[in-house]
């Protein structure tokens, strides 16, 4: 590979215990690229994401981005330097509006202090203005699905899927390079899980994002990724084209077990 | 709003597409006549416009009523109401637990006293001292919430509790450190100056009546410090904080400086009771440890949480209608005819314009005269306790007030109602609303002879009582907005 990817893990390992969670993974993702990470429960997929995050720190190795350490940093000081995320369990902030939602995830990009936001200085409004502006612009990438009226409302009376799409507009406020998805189509119905496909690629296409997405229904698989990663016990199983990767007996083996076991 | 060209209007209702649900509340019609247009008027007031009228409020007080007392408590209440606009910031909005806030009440309240008193004989012009003591408040909140700043919930709690506890011991023995006298101990500090405006110092009484000036003032920090405030929470700071409550793991990791936050609303929270300690200091011209104690803290909560946490209108409401409950539970007239109308009222509300109604009063009516007369013809000593006159002696042939009261009957009635009133919730509906009559009964003679010889408990018990009845009916305060958990 040409370039340095943007995103680099070299051998992370962690454990819980005696549990080993992530064991020598090694994982890159290049600029603008799209990659998939799958595997049954429990294999690490989530942990993944709290590592690069910085929510968890690994045992041994490295986290690069941009060819610099992220190891030890505060998962907000990740963020800001460019890796958001969205949660598998959806971690909205419920009781504020949809609005709000997005506009408080531009904390990082913003600079008026408190004395100033007291006062109200007209830099101050001039920034409030912006971000809020910015966070209408994320929210209308939704467009007929997270229509103007729902922005004043509170984010606990959207529907589920609406939920989701929420949380990647908040994501997308903290002005990251690489957005991490965590099962963006998960308890979607048919349809929107469709639109869930279409929409990341417009992420990648329109938005410009490079995109590291768990995802577990295989159609959304195939249809996004440039590369799919498979993990199991926290071990890179394979890693691949998704024909490649969706072929290999090992994958199969992981999902549904050994053949022996399969055929009885 | 702008929208990207791939994605097509859908014809017909799409899924997902529940914008007339949504919209249900816009088009609710609004109430016919006088009443509804009001209404209307009233929701489309701008938030500003609603604190200039109570604030105006407050300020006309003393043009209406000379007296003294009725200013005097105005100005305690806008006292509790800055209280409670301090402590929304660390538990409204921050969503932390801190039960040590009448610590940073005390170090404002000390520290004004400290700084104009002669105690250190340090006179300060007041236009100097309180920014002092406000960045001593704000300094003080942050050292309190470095250690804290990892903790969540009763972990938070027990440490600021502690606190509070380490400051009044501190205080109380501050007499004797090292043989110097710091604090002045349990006698606190006396002969406090009273403020000072640009030289002139601002008395308190004025002809033996509480002097105008103070409630002008304290009306005015409460006016300042709630724009300030609702400005703040409606930047990236106040967003945060919010943020903060509701998630702080996913606040974190969307580039919001988690601890930093926490801390700063410890500061503000802790600089706004600063501020409010030092009008404290400067109305009472003294200050005691004991005036900082667990059951303030305690009353700032129930106005906070019983106006609607994270609601600035809503938990000065709250600190109004506590503080101007307890001031009227302090005489028993008072209080017995707020407890007999609130009493009837609830009666009332429950069951509405019904025939159950009418034969519950009723009956409660007949049975006091029935048990009166009763009690009566066993011996006369058990029904001529004191009877005034109009109102008190209508009642008192209807409630059993006795003379010489044995010292047990007290307890055992008070515990009986609390017996009676947990059976209540167990028993069937039809026999519950029998049982409901001598339980009432009970209570108005428990309310008599039990608590109305004792103001101080009662007006607890009372305030307990109240908190109860709101969580019921609105789980949110008063102007607090429905909230839901995070499951």
């Amino acid at each position: 590979m040409a370039a340095a990817p943007l995103l680099e893990l070299r051998g992370v390992s962690l454990a819980f215990g005696g549990l080993k969670v992530v064991s020598q993974l090694d994982l890159h993702v290049a600029e603008g690229e799209v990659v998939s990470v799958i595997g049954p429960n429990g294999a690490g997929k989530t942990t993944l994401f709290n590592l690069i995050t910085g929510i968890y720190e690994p045992d041994e190795g490295d986290i690069l981005l941009n060819e610099r350490s992220i190891v030890g940093l505060e998962p907000h000081q990740i963020n800001r330097l460019g890796v958001a995320r969205t949660f598998q369990t959806l971690r909205l902030f419920l009781n504020m509006s949809v609005r709000e939602n997005v506009m408080a995830a531009a904390y990082g990009r913003t600079k008026a202090g408190v004395v100033r936001s007291m006062l109200r200085t007209p830099g101050m409004r001039r920034e409030e203005q912006e971000i809020r502006r910015l966070a209408e612009e994320h929210l209308s990438f939704f467009g007929e699905r997270l229509k103007g009226y729902r922005w004043d409302q509170p984010a606990y009376s959207l529907s589920y899927a609406n939920r989701r799409r929420l949380e990647i507009a908040r994501a997308m406020a903290t002005g990251p390079k690489i957005l991490l998805l965590d099962e963006p189509a998960a308890g979607m119905n048919p349809v929107e899980t469709h639109e869930i496909s279409e929409l990341i690629a417009r992420l990648r296409t329109e938005a410009g994002f490079t995109i590291l997405v768990i995802e577990h229904d295989m159609h959304v698989v195939e249809g996004i990724s440039d590369r799919v990663v498979a993990l199991d016990h926290g071990v890179k199983i394979v890693e691949g084209t998704f024909e490649q990767v969706a072929t290999d007996p090992r994958v199969i083996e992981a999902y549904l077990g050994t053949k022996a076991a399969v055929t009885k | 709003m702008s929208e990207p060209d791939d994605l097509q209007a859908p014809s017909g209702p799409a899924i997902g597409q529940d914008e007339w649900v949504a919209r249900h509340g816009e088009r609710r019609s609004q109430r016919a006549g006088l009443i509804g247009e009001i209404e209307e008027r009233a929701r489309r007031a701008p938030w500003w416009a609603w604190l200039v009228l109570f604030v105006a409020a407050f300020a006309l007080l003393p043009v209406v009523s000379h007296d003294g007392y009725i200013r005097r408590v105005a100005f305690d209440t806008t006292l509790y109401m800055l209280l409670a606009l301090g402590l929304n910031v660390v538990v409204g909005w921050g969503g932390l637990l801190d039960l040590g806030y009448a610590a940073f009440y005390a170090i404002g309240a000390y520290a004004y006293a400290m700084l104009s008193s002669p105690q250190y004989g340090i006179h300060l012009p007041t236009l100097v001292s309180i920014p002092i003591i406000v960045v001593i408040g704000a300094v003080a909140g942050f050292l309190v919430g470095l250690p804290s700043r990892r903790l969540i919930g009763d972990y938070l709690a027990i440490v600021t509790l502690f606190f509070l506890q380490i400051t009044q011991t501190v205080l109380t023995n501050g007499d004797q450190i090292a043989g110097h006298d710091l604090t002045g101990g349990a006698n606190g500090i006396i002969n406090v100056d009273p403020l000072h405006l640009l030289g002139h110092p601002l008395v308190v009484q004025h002809g033996g009546v509480f002097a105008v000036t103070y409630l002008y003032i304290s009306i005015a920090t409460f006016a300042v410090v709630y724009l300030a405030l609702h400005f703040v929470n409606h930047s990236r700071t106040g967003r945060a904080w919010r943020s903060l409550r509701e998630d702080g793991l996913a606040a974190e990791a969307m580039g919001m400086p988690v601890n930093l936050l926490k801390l700063m609303a410890f500061s503000f929270g802790a600089a706004v009771a600063a501020l409010t300690g030092t009008l404290f200091a400067a109305l009472q011209t003294s200050v005691f440890p004991l005036q900082f104690s667990f059951p303030l803290v305690i009353t700032v909560y129930t106005m906070v949480i019983l106006g609607g946490q994270g609601n600035l209108a809503g938990v000065t409401i709250g600190a109004v209608v506590v503080w101007v409950m307890l001031e009227f539970l302090r005489d028993p007239g008072d209080a017995r005819i707020l407890f007999y109308v609130v009493g009837v009222l609830a009666i009332a509300f429950a069951f509405g314009r019904t025939r159950k109604l009418a034969v519950l009063l009723g009956s409660l009516v007949v049975f006091g005269f029935a048990a009166h007369a009763i009690a009566d013809a066993i011996n006369h000593d058990w029904v001529s306790g004191p009877a005034a006159n109009g109102f008190d002696h209508a009642l008192s042939h209807w409630v059993i007030i006795p003379t010489g009261l044995a010292n047990w009957v007290g307890p055992v009635s008070y515990i009986g109602l609390v017996c009676l009133v947990l059976a209540l919730t167990l028993l069937p509906a039809r026999v519950r609303y029998v049982a409901l009559v001598p339980t009432i009964y009970l209570g108005t003679f428990v309310w008599e002879n039990v608590l109305l010889a004792q103001p101080d408990a009662t007006r607890y018990i009372i305030l307990g009582v109240m908190l109860i009845g709101l969580m019921i009916l609105r789980p949110n305060g008063l102007l607090g907005e429905r909230r839901v958990e995070i499951v």
